[in-house]
């Protein structure tokens, strides 16, 4: 199982000091964030993408290739990538370039994104946002799995003999998560490609996410690609930790006044009662988490929002450091105590390309020779498959 | 194809369910008593026709905090998530409100607010409203049969209106009558299912809704454009 991190990269004014970082200041703390959720032994880190103030990540893809030349063994993922916003051909070649720069440990987490005035921004219709998404990781599922692709849709130009450049790293895809909290057209795309179904969990009373997650679950078993509890599921959540639970309360309760993600018709001890919401001693939030798995079942990956409302970067890392020492090594064991045998274990580069080629060489495209007009004639590649030659669109 | 709400009903030994949702606070509330009235009455002419009944209350007063919640959370939860199952499983609905300040009472209002929108949908419904003058007896018609009909309920022909001076004429009981057998006659034709039975899937669902709490995967509509998109199929062709 593993355990990380994953942010929106709000800019949120400090409402304890009343400071509000520069856009500079929090990109840099989030580099130091993902470099610190190495050191600290977390699995994951997760970058979103917005592209409106006060948030910064307009290109968590950008963000990640950094991190990963900074970092060795952490899983660079995002939260989200939006499916409808961006062209899918685009998708396709900034990841599978990120994934080659990060050797493999890159995955991506698609969303739809709900802030209205974005689709127009790029040239899109949020009423149209669910076909979109749809339609749009129909074709990235193409780009990455096969070398030419003749392709025509709803929402872009048509596609006549492409080939999406760089092929991922050993022809295996990056592993795509589908994000939803509440959309069964998006679990049933997960189960039908055999993707991974990520639930924020957050913001919502417990297991209120669990229709969703259950009904992914069915599906990925009606497609064939194994039992209900070998589907691969991925969980949000959010810590406050401290040694003292009363401590945590009191160092988060005017971060969590002043943020306007909460219903605040209710107490922050109900919110961490009654919602996924976690503070407290490390203890708790062990707790807490495990009864995740008692809801939704064993499950393959678990991330937590921890950077966010304005809280300080030394706060987050003393976050990271409570987390990585005396949360996750406790999870880590007891979650692989109470682990079905026959639960999946989480997808990563190496298991996938192993599920691939077994002990085989790992295909390495190498393209045919420029024929002197920027194409490489009927073959991207020298071991491309004859049988689907590109043929691209010619002038009359 | 089931619709888990209706379906209950299709035993014959199972008693209706016939639900109140009084918005008056006060106690003893005119509205409730309003509502008691019709209600009995329903079960006096089910009775008759040898269908038994039984009648569940969802007095909103006690529930105002947690509906204020929801309001603004978009989840309801605990007593008042029960009070939308029990709504969920009811053969028939008697709603009774107070007017306050030329209106059905805001607590009347929030409460259907939270309910998920395919919750009363061919629920045979009764309106009924209390008011300190005969001046508000437009409010039945003019607010509470546009929310119902939003809400795609069967509401009964006749509504009952009592203002102070209702209550001490008998022709308020003639219209409870009247109305009582409008809503026994829905209830016992079995008319919900017979709506709803075969074309839920023709009507808009959120996932998770709780107008069937146990909706599993077997109950779901795949056969949808969405759908067909959503496992590899082309837009172009779902436009063709």
């Amino acid at each position: 199982m593993q355990f990380g991190i994953f942010a929106v990269s709000d800019i949120t004014q400090d409402p304890t000091t009343g400071y509000t970082p520069s856009e500079a200041e929090r990109i840099e703390a989030s580099v130091k964030i993902a470099v610190k959720a190495e050191e600290v032994g977390l699995d994951v880190f997760a970058m979103g993408e917005h592209h409106n103030a006060p948030f910064f990540s307009s290109s968590p893809v950008t963000l990640l290739a950094h991190i990963a030349a900074l970092t060795h063994r952490i899983i660079l993922s995002t939260s989200t990538t939006l499916i409808t916003t961006n062209d899918p051909v685009r998708i396709a070649e900034e990841y599978a370039m990120a994934q080659h720069l990060a050797k493999g440990r890159l995955d991506i987490t698609l969303g739809r994104g709900n802030t209205v005035p974005v689709y127009p921004w790029f040239g899109k219709d949020i009423r149209q946002g669910l076909p979109l998404a749809l339609e749009n990781y129909n074709l990235l599922h193409r780009l990455w799995s096969e070398d030419v692709v003749d392709w025509e849709g709803t929402f872009r130009t048509p596609l006549q003999g492409f080939t999406s450049t760089p092929r991922p790293l050993d022809d295996v895809a990056p592993f795509v998560w589908h994000g939803s909290i509440r959309t069964p057209e998006i679990a049933e795309q997960a189960a039908y490609y055999g993707n991974g179904f990520f639930a924020n969990n957050l913001f919502a009373p417990n297991g209120h996410f669990k229709p969703l997650v259950d009904f992914y679950r069915k599906r990925f078993a009606h497609y064939g690609h194994g039992t209900e509890e070998q589907a691969i599921v991925g969980l949000g959540g959010q810590a406050f930790i401290a040694h003292r639970s009363q401590d945590a309360f009191d160092a988060y309760r005017p971060y969590f006044n002043s943020a306007p993600v909460y219903d605040h018709s209710n107490s922050l001890e109900q919110w961490a009662e009654a919602s996924p919401l976690s503070v407290g001693s490390p203890q708790q939030i062990i707790d807490k988490t495990l009864e995740f798995r008692d809801m939704f079942g064993d499950y393959q990956r678990q991330l937590w929002l921890m950077d966010h409302a304005g809280l300080p970067l030394g706060m987050v890392l003393d976050q990271l450091e409570l987390l990585g020492s005396e949360v996750v090594p406790v999870l880590r064991k007891e979650m692989a105590a109470r682990r079905s045998p026959g639960a999946a274990e989480a997808p990563t580069h190496e298991s996938r390309v192993r599920a691939k080629y077994g002990d085989a060489e790992p295909r390495q495209p190498r393209p045919n020779a420029n024929r002197g007009d920027n194409v490489t004639g009927t073959s991207p590649y020298q071991d491309s498959d004859p049988e689907r030659p590109a043929n691209y669109p010619v002038l009359l | 194809m089931s619709t888990t709400a209706q379906n209950l009903s299709d035993t014959p030994d199972e008693p209706r369910r016939i639900v109140i949702v009084n918005a008056g606070t006060s106690d003893p509330s005119s509205s409730r008593m309003l509502a008691d009235r019709i209600a009995q009455k329903t079960i006096d002419q089910l009775g008759a026709q040898g269908i038994p009944a039984s009648v569940r209350l969802i007095d909103l007063g006690p529930l105002a905090g947690e509906v204020a919640h929801a309001i603004v959370s978009g989840f309801p939860e605990g007593k008042l998530l029960d009070a939308v199952h029990q709504l969920a499983a009811a053969d028939g609905v008697i709603v009774a409100t107070p007017v306050y300040k030329a209106g059905m009472s805001g607590l009347l209002k929030s409460f259907v607010d939270i309910l998920d929108n395919d919750l009363l949908i061919a629920k045979p419904l009764v309106l009924s409203a209390t008011a300190g003058t005969a001046r508000h007896a437009l409010v039945i018609d003019d607010q509470l049969r546009s929310l119902f009909a939003f809400m795609r309920s069967l509401t009964t022909p006749t509504s009952v209106f009592a203002a102070p001076e209702d209550w001490a004429d008998p022709s308020l009981l003639g219209r409870i009558e009247r109305a009582a057998n409008e809503l026994s006659a829905m209830i016992a034709t079995g008319i919900s299912a017979a709506i709803t039975g075969k074309i839920w899937d023709k009507y808009q669902h959120s996932f998770g809704s709780n107008a069937r709490p146990d909706g599993a995967a077997a109950e779901f509509n795949f056969d949808t454009d969405l759908m067909r998109l959503a496992t590899g199929g082309s837009s172009i062709a779902a436009r063709s």
